[in-house]
């Protein structure tokens, strides 16, 4: 055997234990349930072989656009104060879509210098154009715009990663999906009744301690007739929990302040805990910042009462004895121990930007994903005899090399997947089957090729030559084609689809060096113990 | 052992019978999708919930049925899965019921709506999760353990539920079968918070309108895409008459694919619509074999008509397509009789796909650039030399 030919082979041994290496490792032994056991732990599997749950959300990117606009609108309702401006009224003509429009109504042509400089200064992000009848409308620069709406669903992601870390799910997914449509795509491996998650997931938790004005009213309607049929412009109403010691379960109403002197942002901590009567409250504590807020606000305010509101619902109300510094406690509602342990985690995780909606939910139960493994397992095994089979008894000799070329091929797919992170999901099983028909087109092409240049009275050497010559064109435009239309469902594809353009572009580039190196290989060698003039096995 | 020596086919003299044949199968399709079943959307494409039950015993689909009218449930399209010793039943339920803010509502009424034994106060064992169980289990603490208690009962519920899931099959039809799986004395608490329902939920697939409509537009535009990609490849390899008439044999075979699956009535998901882009690769394997050989025997006869050398290539490549196509076929046919219910849409397109595929690149391909070729004939110019560059 000659020196190039040994080098090839010591090439195609190498690549053999790499891959042998990253299907299995070092497994523990060289028994069956060894090895599959070390083949678990390199190779993962998708939700739909191992069950669990698959959401996608949608963050609602409108409720972070909305929240920055009223903030510019009290901004430039300061402003205007200051800098004596009148106005009629400022307005956001539609809420729901475009919530960063702005309309302020009846501001004379000139104060126009002062209106441009205000906004030119305070609010940068935001354009400003002059309409008929001293009507002046605002919307955010696009640029602005598209990062405000990315940082939030940037941000979910982050807030949901979080949440879904503390509930101990192991190995989740959760990142971007789609193209640009704001899109979250969840999955949870072992997750198998999903309502307790979701709850967790699409929880806001916006954690706010305002000051409160009066209430409980047992409706609005009496909170503003109390308050003389108009509300205070610095107070808002907001529902409560049932009013305590009333018989009838109904709504509470209570007068609280618009600004909130802490919120969610303040949080160092959140711990469940239990209140005075022993029910179960979670008890949290403020940074060192928010702290000195809350100090300033409760020593303004002995006497007075608190409000503890979260997600726009007046948790309970206190009495302010005697100014706090950090701590503080959120009782009442009834909670329940679960409750009050799944708050706590929400209000440690942050609040979510925006709110989140559904689109979709898919459950694999165990029971299934086991059943599919059988039989994905199943007809790759059959497949792959019939194939190997099939080749031994077509081209005898030849088709041992094709067998060899393969299952090294099998082996190298495999080991792709071990080291990548992708994962193998039932249409994944698929696409490895599918290689082993596609691939075992390359050595038809070479074989079919070799033969006919036999028939044309080639000799055996100059016949292999020619036949992988002539075969090479064809075997990358083949592979070209099918390569691009796997990327293209990769792109397109989630979870099990993407899992099958995964093995099958792993299975095709490991074709092309099983089929054409590691058989050329195989064939030179056999060729290099022949005698010359000696048929070919083909 | 060889199948096909010297053979010698006119097959370009065959094409008033191949597009006769495609035409039927075409237009079949067609009318199928415009007239009679219309598309086939899965439910990951029209929206909808799914719900995959598994019986204990040989479901009765009138009493689910039934089942499903008393819970109000309108119109749900109820059909056993799989083979029949499985015992499952799919449950179907149109988009109109599934709002977006609560996605999960029609599941959660068609389990309630099949709990018909329950006893009042008693949660299905069959349905809950390991949480659940491990709540109860907390709750009665059966097993008197002291400070890791949430650990051991969260052990315990895991080992229940393993046991249903993996070795029952996913129902469980008495707590006798439990013995063993788990502390006797956590499973003797079982029936006093549980009964067992004659089910047990394998999968559901819930998928709100507004995914589905993007889903279906993504689909689209993948499929165009690959469609453009081979032509463009083609177009830059060849020549541009070879890419078009690759992508017109492709997309004759992704409406025959289609066709059948309207034909059929079988749901088109997501992974059905991942074949038929395979597909597209495939068939394009094909018609560049062809494609390849042409170009070589231009080079070599350069006397002969190009029908002469379009023949003369397929039958010099029909050992290669045949068996290609047939080793393919082994596998895809393996895959179809033995890769389960959940590929069986999957397995379904490639099984067809790879026939028609295999058939258009000898069929459709070779003699669209022949006619081509014929008609620039026909208007006396010369017939432009195929490889325009040899690369």
């Amino acid at each position: 055997m000659n020196r190039t030919l040994l080098t090839k082979l010591g090439v195609i041994v190498g690549f053999l234990l790499f891959f042998l290496f990253g299907i299995f490792g070092i497994p523990k032994g060289f028994s069956r349930d060894g090895l599959l056991a070390a083949m678990g732990e390199r190779i993962h599997l998708g939700l739909d072989l191992r069950g669990g749950t698959h959401l996608i959300l949608q963050v609602q990117v409108n409720d972070a656009v909305n929240v920055d606009a009223q903030n510019a609108i009290e901004i430039l309702k300061e402003q205007l104060r200051k800098r004596k401006i009148d106005y009629a009224d400022i307005i956001q003509p539609d809420q729901q879509n475009n919530p960063d429009h702005i309309v302020l109504k009846g501001v004379q042509a000139s104060a126009r210098t002062d209106l441009m400089s205000i906004v030119q200064e305070r609010l940068p992000e935001y354009d400003i154009n002059g309409g008929a009848e001293n009507s002046w409308t605002m919307a955010m620069k696009p640029t602005n715009l598209a990062e405000l709406k990315n940082k939030a669903v940037t941000q979910a992601i982050e807030t949901i990663r979080n949440r879904i870390d503390q509930l101990g799910v192991s190995e989740p997914t959760i990142q971007e999906h789609g193209l640009g449509q704001y899109q979250i795509l969840v999955q949870l491996p072992g997750v198998d009744d999903p309502a307790r998650v979701k709850d967790i997931m699409q929880s806001t938790a916006m954690l706010e301690i305002k000051q409160s004005l009066g209430g409980p009213y047992p409706s609005e309607q009496a909170a503003l007739q109390e308050k003389g049929g108009v509300l205070p412009a610095d107070a808002i109403l907001l529902p409560g929990h049932s009013m305590p010691g009333a018989e009838a379960e109904g709504p509470a109403w209570y007068l609280v302040s618009r600004v909130s002197p802490v919120s969610g942002k303040d949080l160092r901590d959140a711990q469940p805990s239990r209140d005075q009567n022993g029910q179960p409250s979670v008890s949290f504590t403020l940074t060192g910042d928010g702290g000195q807020r809350f100090y300033n606000f409760t020593s303004a305010h002995v006497g007075d009462m608190l409000a503890v509101v979260l997600d726009n619902k007046v948790q309970e109300v206190a009495n302010i004895h005697e100014p706090i510094r950090d701590r503080g406690e959120i009782s009442g509602g009834r909670m329940s121990e679960q409750q009050s342990k799944d708050l706590s985690m929400i209000l440690r995780s942050g609040a979510l930007p925006a709110g989140i909606k559904y689109l979709e939910e898919r459950t694999v139960g165990p029971s299934l994903g086991a059943d599919s493994i059988r039989a994905g397992v199943r007809a790759a095994i059959v497949g792959m005899a019939a194939v190997l089979v099939f080749m031994l008894i077509y081209y005898r000799g030849a088709g041992i090399n094709a067998d060899v070329a393969l299952i090294l091929n099998l082996i190298i797919l495999l080991g792709f997947m071990g080291y990548s992170e992708a994962v193998l999901t039932l249409p994944g099983i698929a696409g490895v089957i599918l290689t082993v028909g596609m691939g075992v087109d390359s050595n038809v092409l070479i074989f079919e090729r070799i033969r006919e240049e036999i028939r044309n009275g080639k000799t055996p050497s100059q016949a292999v030559d020619q036949g992988f010559h002539h075969a090479m064109t064809t075997i990358i435009d083949t592979h070209v084609t099918t390569i691009v239309s796997s990327a293209i469902l990769f792109i397109f594809g989630t979870g099990p689809v993407r899992g099958f353009a995964t093995t099958l572009t792993f299975g095709l580039l490991a074709n092309l060096f099983t089929a054409v190196f590691v058989s050329r290989v195989i064939f030179d060698w056999i060729l290099s113990r022949k005698q010359r003039g000696e048929a070919l096995s083909i | 052992m060889e199948f096909f020596h010297d053979v010698n086919i006119d097959f370009l003299g065959k094409k008033w019978y191949f597009l006769a044949f495609s035409l039927i199968f075409s237009v079949a399709g067609v009318l199928s999708m415009l007239f009679w079943h219309g598309i086939p959307w899965g439910v990951d494409f029209r929206g909808g919930t799914l719900v995959y039950v598994k019986f204990s015993h040989t479901p009765d689909l009138s009493a689910v049925r039934a089942a499903m009218d008393r819970a109000g449930l309108r119109d749900p399209k109820i059909q056993s899965y799989g083979q029949a010793p499985n015992n499952e039943v799919l449950i179907d339920l149109a988009q109109k019921e599934t709002s977006e803010q609560a996605l999960d509502r029609g599941k959660i009424q068609i389990i309630g709506a099949l709990e018909t034994n329950a006893p009042a106060g008693k949660q299905d064992l069959n349905n809950s999760s390991s949480l659940t169980i491990k709540n109860y289990l907390m709750d009665k603490d059966p097993m008197h353990l002291g400070s890791d208690a949430d650990q051991k009962y969260t052990a315990q519920a895991q080992a229940i539920v393993e046991y249903r899931d993996k070795t029952q099959g996913g129902v469980l039809s008495s707590f006798d079968q439990l013995k063993g799986a788990a502390d006797p004395a956590a499973v003797a608490t079982l029936p006093d918070g549980f009964f067992l329902s004659d089910f047990g939920v394998r999968n559901v697939e819930i998928v709100g309108p507004q995914v589905g409509g993007q889903l279906r537009q993504q689909a689209g535009l993948a499929t165009l895409y690959s469609l453009a990609g081979m032509l463009v490849y083609l177009g830059f390899r060849f020549e541009w008459i070879y890419g078009v008439a690759a992508v017109v044999t492709v997309f004759h075979d992704t409406l025959i694919t289609v066709g059948a699956f309207s034909l059929t009535k079988t749901d088109i998901s997501l992974t059905v619509i991942a074949a038929i882009l395979t597909l597209i690769g495939y068939s394009n394997n094909d018609t560049i074999v062809v494609f390849d050989r042409i170009r070589e025997n231009i080079k070599l006869m350069r006397r002969e008509k190009l029908s002469e050398i379009v023949n003369r290539s397929i039958n010099q490549t029909l050992s290669r397509t045949i068996l290609t196509a047939g080793l393919t076929f082994l596998t895809v046919l393996a895959l179809f009789l033995f890769g389960g219910e959940v590929l069986h849409g999957f397995s379904l397109a490639l099984v067809i796909g790879i026939l028609i595929g295999t058939y258009s690149s000898i069929a459709i391909a070779a003699p669209i650039v022949v006619a081509y070729q014929d008609w620039r004939m026909d208007r006396g110019k010369r017939p432009s030399a195929m490889p325009a560059k040899a690369r």
